[in-house]
């Protein structure tokens, strides 16, 4: 059984990689591309630690096969800050001490940047329900909350 | 918060520098961009993949394992079965209310004669690729003769019980019992007498209360990657809440020396008590020691279900009588809680917090450890403590009603303070449990108007903080910079209080302290983190340490300057000379230069077993909407309250609150192991055992009350545990509140709550 070639573009760069039919894009990620900073929590598309934007809708790339990247543009954590310059829910997730042990904070992170591109000004209500997706089972989400909003205000004001 | 407290708390923000503020946390850049390493983030070159094969059943008999169609598999490196693993015996344990058993570790870890739980570990492989390791690991054939098995701890407690081990004799029993049976031991505690209590008494209440077995829920799985030289040097890196402790363990069920053994921590992606032991790594040694190559083993999430953590369910039966002025006569408590496979639930804790926060002169307290054919319990956070406190606190509840009393004032007729003896032993110490009571009373939530089918909750809880063995180093860099350097994984923000600490002692502006977690070779033992220990043990360690450091800095300065080392005072990260302005003061970096020529490199150490912890004492408020077509119970409002001596990090300590509160929340209404009549899990994944998700719960407010506690520098106090034990009580009976019902089961789902809703119509 070969290996397939896959071209596609990875937070903005062009990549090219080989990979079986049965792995995950995000088996891909970690294992082939190495970045390891999507998280496998259940492997099910239950709790979100692998979210990630393929052609800029939000996904669980355990739910994706490596192959269906083809062509497609895929943006994950590691995309996210800017050189140097963090986005503004990284910055607030920081200031408002919206992580404890972070391992879903990548996949929280991506998620939330894609609910303040589609809606800058969310409700709290609304952040509550886009974020469902994403277990964290350490915060109680008020802080993981509190910090989208945060993020929300600044990046209007910005 | 009292005045008192509102003082004291003014007090201390003008007493400290650095503490009570609240610093963007070391390690969060790594973790906002995904950069930190968590156990399964390692790759290293050669490696190969680990795959387990667990029973199928509840309880069987292994007959005999075959694994050569696996071996003969292209790819296979090694298979290892529990014949590989050395035989410990049943002496081979550590005793204590929380008793650690090594033999029954090393057949947890790989089944022997034979099988106790759907998920329990047979064999393993190792394999060039994942999916080699998968396919190899169904190709080995056990052959299993079925026995019948056991899942609740009051059928498990019959005479006629399916036997999980023959060699259990009940503890705690006199005369010694001559059968075998799954009950491990009884624990009893007793003060004063409550047959008289129980007379004395004008109302009496008493309830039995069911809860099922609960995950930890962590979203990291267990994950590791261990390698092992051809002279027997094994490196293990992986997810834990310590690293010395999987060096210990997976030595003692490897039967290897503890030098030849280094571990290194990852990140840690959650435990909440569920990473305080080991199931993967004597596996991942021994097939790294078979194939030669590193191997890498990753749970998937159906084996963390199955055969990791869960805690305890089980059956409680509380019995309350006071006085028609609200003061407790009499107070009894029976628990009996599912061990799972092997003995060591925390039954012992929840007898020992249970009826904790209250000045009672009579108690009785029984508790029964009961061997199931669930997965072996592990801790989880407060262990012991919610179900107790479930019993306990919905009991004082229905007695607040009969009383026709204020459930706040109830408990303050009774509450625990200085000097109060506590049914478990010790006379507490100063202690804030009658603070967060009235910090209750006194918040807005408590006098908020409800709306219809909403109901309204109050709980207490207690957990006793625990201190232990740790170590830390402050090493002193040359520019004046600080390395602290502990052996506690940081599993909720842990980095940012010890780096707040040491800034404190060395006047040292935080930016300047990176603190580190360090493997087993770089800094001496330390126990787990767990119990609530850290910021109060390992945080008393970075103290001494950064105050050995300033020692040192003081007597360089005093060498530079030719005097008497009495003549130099350590002033705001400066040595500084007294009694006279012949010399400029010095900074750390001043003398951080100068070391090599006033005795070398500087830094201070502290090894430490670390008394003096003090309890944690915690009052939730709750409210809940009641859908009565559906049974469906919404949180609409949570007010999470405690003592939390000094918040070193005021952030992360409401973080503790709030995570802690929705872990109990899911607890009371959401989670629980569902298993078919076969004893197989029939829920092992976040889609069928339901965790809290961020639209099903409100914001979490928190009150921070501090009381400082007297046995630490700075009155720290845990605070992680106290917070998950009151929501069982506080939603249970906020749903009483709402509907008039006592619901003594837990989950309180809504087919269950639906159909008390319908009975009782």
């Amino acid at each position: 059984m070969g290996k397939h070639h896959v071209s596609a573009t990875v937070n903005g760069d062009p990549v090219e990689f080989l990979c079986e039919t049965r792995q995950t894009l995000l088996d891909v990620l970690r294992d082939e591309l190495n970045l390891t900073g999507s998280k496998e929590g259940c492997g099910s598309g239950d709790c979100g630690a692998c979210s990630v934007m393929v052609d800029n809708r939000l996904v669980c790339a355990c739910l994706v096969l490596g192959v269906e990247a083809e062509g497609r543009n895929i943006e994950t954590i590691e995309g996210v800050a800017q050189g140097e310059k963090l986005h503004p829910l990284q910055k607030t997730f920081l200031e408002d001490a919206a992580l404890q042990c972070g391992v879903c904070t990548p996949g929280v992170i991506v998620a939330a940047k894609a609910l303040l591109e589609r809606n800058p000004d969310p409700t709290e209500t609304e952040a509550r329900y886009w974020l469902a997706g994403n277990l964290c089972r350490c915060t109680g989400y008020d802080k993981i909350i509190k910090a989208v909003m945060n993020a929300a205000e600044e990046m209007r004001g910005a | 918060m009292g005045k008192e407290e509102q003082q004291l708390k003014a007090l201390d923000k003008g007493k400290y520098r650095y503490i009570g503020t609240r610093p963007v946390r070391p390690d969060g850049v790594d973790k906002v961009t995904g950069r930190a390493n968590f156990g399964a983030d390692l790759k290293l070159a050669d490696m190969i993949h680990g795959s387990v094969v667990r029973s199928p059943h509840a309880h069987a008999r292994i007959k005999s394992i075959n694994v050569d169609k696996a071996t003969a598999l292209p790819g296979v490196k090694a298979v290892v079965t529990g014949a590989d693993f050395p035989m410990l015996s049943p002496s081979d344990r550590i005793p204590g209310v929380a008793p650690l058993s090594f033999y029954d570790l090393s057949r947890n870890v790989i089944a022997r004669d034979k099988v106790l739980y759907d998920g329990h570990a047979v064999a393993a492989v190792a394999a060039t690729t994942v999916a080699i390791a998968a396919q190899a690991a169904e190709l080995i054939e056990v052959d299993y003769e079925l026995l019948p098995h056991v899942m609740k701890a009051l059928d498990a407690m019959k005479p006629d019980a399916p036997l999980l081990h023959e060699d259990m004799f009940t503890a705690g029993v006199e005369p010694k019992p001559t059968t075998p049976s799954n009950v491990s031991k009884r624990v009893a505690f007793t003060l004063g007498d409550v047959d008289t209590g129980f007379a004395a008494a004008d109302v009496v209440v008493e309830h039995e209360f069911n809860t099922e077995t609960v995950h930890q829920g962590y979203i990291e799985p267990h994950a590791c990657v261990a390698t092992i030289t051809e002279d027997g040097m094994a490196s293990i890196w992986c997810s834990s809440q310590g690293q010395f402790m999987v060096r210990a363990y997976t030595a003692r069920v490897c039967g290897m020396e503890v030098a030849k053994i280094k571990v290194v921590p990852s990140e840690i992606g959650g435990g909440f008590g569920g990473k305080t032991t080991i199931y993967l790594e004597p596996l991942a040694v021994e097939l790294a020691r078979r194939a030669g190559r590193p191997v890498k083993m990753v749970m998937t999430r159906d084996e963390v279900f199955r055969a990791t953590g869960p805690t305890s369910g089980g059956h409680a039966h509380c019995k309350i009588g006071a006085k028609k002025d609200g003061t407790i006569t009499a107070a009894s408590l029976q628990l009996e809680y599912e061990a799972g496979a092997f003995d060591g639930s925390p039954v012992a804790l929840g007898c020992m917090t249970g009826f904790a926060p209250y000045d009672l002169e009579n108690v009785s307290i029984v508790g029964y450890d009961v061997v199931v054919n669930r997965p072996k319990s592990a801790a989880y956070r407060a262990p012991g403590a919610p179900v107790a406190a479930f019993a306990v606190e919905s009991t004082l509840d229905v007695l607040a009603r009969k009383l026709g009393m204020d459930p706040i004032a109830l408990r303050e007729n009774n509450a625990a303070k200085e000097g109060t003896q506590a049914a478990y032993g010790p006379k507490f110490k100063r202690i804030g449990f009658e603070e967060t009571l009235t910090a209750a009373k006194n918040h807005p939530h408590w006098s908020a108007p409800l709306g219809p089918d909403q109901g309204r909750g109050i709980a207490s809880g207690f957990w006793f903080n625990i201190g232990g063995n740790s170590s830390a180093s402050v090493m002193i860099n040359e520019d004046g910079t600080v390395i602290v350097a502990t052996g506690n994984p940081d599993i909720g923000g842990s980095r940012a209080s010890m780096a707040l600490m040491a800034a404190e002692v060395l006047g040292v502006d935080i930016a300047k302290i990176k603190p580190q977690v360090a493997d087993t070779e770089s800094v001496p033992y330390s126990d787990l983190t767990g119990g609530s220990r850290v910021t109060f043990a390992t945080g008393k360690a970075v103290i001494e340490a950064a105050q050995d450091a300033v020692r040192d800095m003081k007597e360089r300065a005093a060498k530079i300057w030719e005097v008497d080392v009495d003549q130099v005072e350590w002033r705001d990260g400066k040595a500084v000379a007294i009694e006279t302005d012949k010399h400029q003061p010095l900074s750390v970096a001043d003398i951080a230069g100068m070391a090599g020529k006033t005795g070398g490199p500087i830094s201070g150490k502290a090894n430490i077993n670390a008394s003096g912890a003090g309890p944690g004492f915690g009052t939730h408020i709750c409210d809940v909407e009641v859908d009565k077509e559906t049974g469906r119970v919404t949180v609409i409002r949570y007010t999470a309250i405690q003592d939390v001596g000094t918040a070193i990090h005021p952030s992360y300590v409401e973080g503790q609150l709030q995570g802690g509160a929705v872990q109990g929340i899911g607890w009371a209404i959401n989670e629980e192991y569902i298993y078919d009549a076969d004893g197989r899990l029939e829920n092992s994944g976040f889609l069928d055992y339901r965790v809290p998700v961020a639209s099903d719960v409100p914001m979490i407010d928190t009150v921070l009350v501090e009381v400082p506690n007297p046995g630490h520098p700075y009155g720290v106090r845990g605070v992680g545990e106290v917070p998950i034990i009151p929501p069982l009580a506080a939603v249970a009976n906020a749903i009483a509140d709402a509907t008039g019902l006592r619901m003594t089961d837990l989950p309180i789902s809504p087919p269950r709550l639906l159909a008390a809703i319908d009975a009782a119509k």
